[in-house]
């Protein structure tokens, strides 16, 4: 046992979780003993600019932005792909070929998709 | 602990300190700011902290932008009414000790801007102000002083007794009253309990510093 090669390690583990665990401890045990507890209203409120949180956080957003941007980053991660594709085209084979087509139809799909859900225009 | 036998101590090799002392040493040495600028006097701090004056020098770089973390507020600039409310929530959600340097006249007084119908005249109508620097703006010299008296000033404070920070005093209230907007000024103007408007006395003029009581 006191040759096994993990022993260090478990000994640097124990330190490191029990010096961890004794500053929490130091920690509550100063404010337990000098600090009088003296919560209110600003001290427990969530925001913190100095500002009072007006309404609701679960409201409505409107996505199309949202769904514009996606679009947007699907063709841009597109063009990254067709580029060393295009680069290639001369040597490719008909398994090669095929595997792209399939690529580019799934995408123009796609966007078939978000021209026929009216996205692309911004409304 | 007697000041003879902990110099003794120390001439033989043996450090000696108090609890207080090591937690005062602590508080000193890295006190965070909030990182809170309201005016002129801000762009006067920001250059402090940067390479020029360096109050990395002090252990305060470390402006924080919440205030749950931070320990000193500057006021750096004109209050106006409008932001009075805030500056005073902010000061509430720091967390226990927390000091206020008032940086230049406008936090001070109201400074220029003192006439104006919209401006607080004295940011220590509303929080607890510990040093107060003139200046419009100040330099970063002048800030660095403030910093340097408070230092001393948390540094001369102990854990028990009179002149322990005010937040162990059980008694004291942790949060000061939060003005609201009202049809012409703040409601309320100033916190009664904190600020009192100097009386001016004629006949007393010129027998004290401040001609005041």
């Amino acid at each position: 046992m006191t040759n096994s090669p993990y022993l260090p390690v478990i000994v640097l583990l124990l330190a490191a979780v029990a010096f961890a665990l004794s500053t929490l401890l130091l920690a509550w045990l100063w404010a337990r003993f000098f600090s009088p507890h003296k919560p209110g209203p600003s001290k427990n409120a969530i925001y913190e600019c100095g500002l009072e949180s007006v309404g609701d956080a679960w409201i409505q957003f409107k996505p199309g932005y949202y769904l514009y941007g996606i679009i947007f980053l699907v063709f841009d991660v597109e063009a990254v792909f067709l580029l060393p594709f295009a680069v290639a085209f001369s040597r490719f084979g008909a398994a090669e070929s095929l595997a792209m087509l399939v690529f580019l139809l799934l995408l123009v799909e796609g966007l078939v998709w978000a021209y026929q859900k009216n996205i692309l225009v911004w409304t | 602990m007697d000041e003879k036998l902990k110099n003794e101590l120390s001439k033989q090799g043996i450090f000696t300190t108090t609890l207080q002392n090591l937690y005062n040493w602590g508080r000193t040495n890295s006190i965070w700011p909030l990182n809170f600028g309201l005016a002129c006097c801000a762009i006067e701090m920001i250059a402090t902290t940067m390479a020029r004056y360096d109050m990395a020098r002090f252990g305060a770089e470390v402006f924080r932008p919440s205030p749950r973390q931070a320990d000193l507020m500057i006021v750096a600039g004109t209050v106006t009414k409008k932001m009075a409310p805030l500056v005073v929530r902010l000061y509430n959600q720091m967390p226990e000790p927390k000091y206020v340097i008032s940086m230049g006249a406008c936090a001070i007084s109201g400074g220029p801007f003192k006439q104006g119908y919209n401006v607080l005249k004295g940011i220590d109508r509303f929080i607890p102000v510990d040093i107060y620097i003139p200046g419009c703006p100040p330099r970063p010299e002048a800030l660095l002083d403030a910093f340097m008296e408070l230092q001393k000033k948390i540094d001369e404070q102990t854990l028990t007794g009179e002149k322990r920070p005010r937040h162990l005093n059980a008694g004291e209230p942790s949060e000061f009253v939060v003005p609201r907007y009202g049809a012409h000024d703040l409601e309320p103007t100033k916190n009664p309990n904190l600020w009192k408007a100097p009386l001016v006395q004629i006949s007393q003029a010129g027998t004290d510093e401040s001609g005041s009581h």
